[in-house]
């Protein structure tokens, strides 16, 4: 147990978590937002995010971007890689739904057979990307298949301001400002405008809102467009953060994101935010404290805690019964 | 309409992901059947599994092709013999390898084993391939442990990692000159292994830390580094996880010098890690290219295209070694393990004969550093053993 170094370095530690933990965030967004209306779990969500990763190599690789180029070069990568990774993350959410669920909706499948579609739907986009795709970004006869892309480092990472021997840079800072900027902005739609009424009335009750006029499936292609969006921007994040990706990347991400979401409280939007950014200053903490392949022990131990006292988890299930 | 359209666009997902997982499989050769000149004697099937696909082929499949290439050579020389080679993928997973071993084991058309490529896979066969009887020649797992136990089966004509990781204490040492060198491994044989060896020959390190597959960010990590103050960071472990790590590790600014072992011998490496990867230093059991016997590495590089790289003369003497079997009659699963163990010939990558634990003569052995230069991979010294 190395106290002397996670006390010592305690807010390097906890600016390293958050930032982690925003990313997080971001993805779980698309868990909860699905989860909140249908019920569902979507697991071909850590896919979507995968798509988006690639989307931004594949932008950046045919823009040829270097390493930190200069100011007017990054603005441009920047928005391109946004754009299409949105563009990528969000078509794939939708598509997903229109091919793999509705139909299911309309013959009322039970759960369980959502719940098989979508790990079915997540493998198949995994390997696919893993066998196939990948050959376009790096591949020289030494095999090609399932390899880790590598994408230029576009912003090189600087210390932004220190506050008392924590350093923040500007990358952590970008991560940060863009996870609350979007769980904001998500937050607000949900609860402020008409299409968030919407969604609220779906996810309280489908037949009732049904009868008031609100296009059920309209809400619910709304809302993997929203968690596709966002796992876009989550992908953009990814890639100036660690600039790397692979086709398995989302599977642990995924994974972690759900956790998130479940933490804090499935179907709630704020909880998502909250969940993420705990799991990762735990992860951060643990990794510290013991070794870095102790972080899902402690994060699974925090989960399965969490959720003995708090069954709904910290902010409890609310999409549904958000303010009107 | 729309609904016609849809499942037009479901099927074609559905093929799609069929696709993707025929591409998985890797097609094998078709059972030997009767010859028609009746050489009985000169037939049969080896197989040969690792990681051929997946972020840490790189490493591997250098070595896949040294096989191809001395089965594609041994059949221009002896048009009468039918031996084919099955190569079995399996994505460096111990779990996935343990099925495929089964499966060998059962064919009792297969005669003999190349591999495992890496250590996990060969640790959690070997026992497998024991029972049947069978020999496993290995052109790249070199965990210490692998030859530590009784296994009859496991051979290799690759040093072992206490002769590396000698080598690569004695480089960190004299060579760096590091006073705080910090390890870091990714808890697989191999990579554990390797790091023991490191760590009990350093004495004193910096920190260390222990990942773990899969892993893509390594905050911690780096948080350790840097707190550690550390000049030098070892790393035991495979390119799916050190380019990742490696590339954080510059954006956040550390800029101590890092040094992998032969599981970073793969070009996908400095690919993957970047501009981050210059100057990093991958040590290796094998020789350069150019310091190969024969007309190996010129063989080589006219099929396909590229210099032998990790292992490729590895692979091509441990394909040669049960050719050679077979050809001289032992073309059974026990007549191959005792030619095997037998064996006393030079090889294009060193002198080839076993000891009773399957590894090859240590005095044989010799450890080269290699440096990343503009990307690639280029021999920089050898490096001794005292």
């Amino acid at each position: 147990m190395n106290f002397d170094e996670l006390f010592g370095h305690f807010g390097q530690h906890t600016v390293d978590g958050l930032a982690k933990g925003a990313i997080y965030a971001l993805v779980a967004l698309g868990y909860t937002l699905v989860y909140g209306v249908l019920k569902l779990i979507n697991f071909a969500h850590s896919e979507v995010f995968m798509v988006g990763t690639f989307a931004v190599v594949g932008v950046w690789t045919a823009m040829g971007a270097t390493d930190s180029p200069p100011v007017g070069t990054l603005i441009l990568l920047l928005v391109a890689g946004l754009a299409a990774a949105m563009a990528a993350s969000g078509l794939t959410a939708v598509a997903t739904e229109r091919i793999a669920y509705r139909r299911l909706r309309r013959m009322n499948a039970p759960p369980l057979i959502f719940l098989i579609t979508a790990i079915g739907v997540s493998l198949v986009l995994s390997e696919a990307y893993g066998v196939w795709l990948a050959r376009f970004f790096q591949g020289d006869g030494l095999g090609s298949q399932r390899l880790v892309v590598g994408m230029p480092a576009v912003i090189k990472q600087d210390v932004l301001f220190s506050v008392g021997g924590t350093d923040v840079t500007n990358i952590q800072f970008i991560i940060f400002v863009s996870a609350l900027v979007m769980m904001a902005g998500l937050d607000q739609f949900i609860n402020r405008t008409r299409y968030g009424r919407g969604v609220r009335a779906v996810a309280q009750n489908p037949d009732t809102a049904a009868l008031m006029g609100v296009n059920k499936d309209r809400v619910i292609v709304l809302i993997f467009l929203l968690g596709g969006l966002l796992a876009g921007v989550a992908a953009l994040l990814w890639a100036i953060r660690y600039g790397n990706t692979r086709f398995n990347v989302g599977f642990v991400l995924g994974l972690k994101a759900f956790t998130a979401a479940v933490l804090g409280g499935i179907g709630n939007l704020r909880g998502a935010l909250l969940g993420g950014l705990l799991l990762g200053v735990v992860e951060v903490y643990a990794a510290t404290l013991t070794q870095s392949n102790w972080e899902d022990v402690a994060a699974f131990v925090v989960l399965v805690v969490v959720l003995l006292f708090r069954p709904t988890g910290l902010l409890g299930e609310s999409l549904g019964r958000a303010r009107a | 309409m729309r609904r016609k359209f849809v499942r037009t666009l479901g099927v074609a997902f559905a093929i799609t992901g069929m696709l993707a997982a025929a591409g998985c499989q890797d097609s094998g050769g078709d059972d030997p059947a009767t010859d028609a000149t009746g050489a009985a004697k000169c037939t049969g099937k080896i197989a040969t599994f690792g990681a051929f696909t997946g972020g840490d082929s790189g490493l591997v499949i250098p070595s896949l092709n040294g096989i191809k290439l001395a089965f594609e050579q041994f059949k221009q020389k002896n048009a009468d013999c039918d031996i084919t080679l099955q190569e079995f993928d399996t994505q460096g997973a111990p779990d996935q390898a343990t099925g495929i071993a089964n499966g060998i084991v059962q064919d009792e058309s297969f005669l003999a084993v190349i591999g495992g490529g890496f250590s996990g896979e060969s640790k959690a066969t070997m026992t497998q391939f024991e029972a049947a009887g069978m020999v496993m020649v290995s052109q790249s797992a070199t965990a210490t442990e692998l030859t530590a136990g009784t296994n009859k089966a496991f051979h290799r004509v690759v040093g072992n990692d206490g002769t590396q990781g000698a080598a690569a204490v004695v480089y960190i040492k004299n060579v760096l000159k590091s006073t705080k060198p910090f390890v870091v491994d990714d808890g697989t044989t191999y990579g554990q292994g390797i790091i023991a060896e490191v760590k009990k020959g350093l004495g004193a390190v910096a920190g260390e830390d222990r990942i773990q597959k899969d892993q893509q960010n390594f905050d911690a990590t780096i948080g350790k580094i840097k707190s550690a103050g550390a000049d030098v960071v070892a790393y035991g472990g495979y390119t799916n996880e050190a380019a990742p790590l490696l590339k954080q590790m510059r954006a956040a600014g550390v800029t101590a010098k890092f040094l992998g072992f032969d599981g970073l011998y793969d070009p996908n490496f400095p690919k993957g890690a970047g501009a981050g990867a210059e100057g990093a230093i991958v040590t290796c059991p094998c020789l350069p290219a150019s310091e190969a016997g024969g007309t190996f590495a010129a063989d080589f590089e006219k099929k396909f295209g590229i210099a032998p790289g990790s292992y490729g003369a590895e692979g091509f003497d441990a394909a040669n070694i049960l050719l050679e079997g077979i050809k001289a009659g032992k073309g059974t699963r026990k007549g191959l393990l005792e030619w095997v163990d037998a064996y006393d010939k030079q090889g294009v990558s060193k002198y080839i004969k076993f000891a009773d634990n399957g590894d090859v003569d240590k005095s044989k052995v010799v450890i080269w550093a290699y440096e990343i230069k503009g990307g690639a991979i280029t021999p920089q010294q050898e490096v001794s053993l005292s």
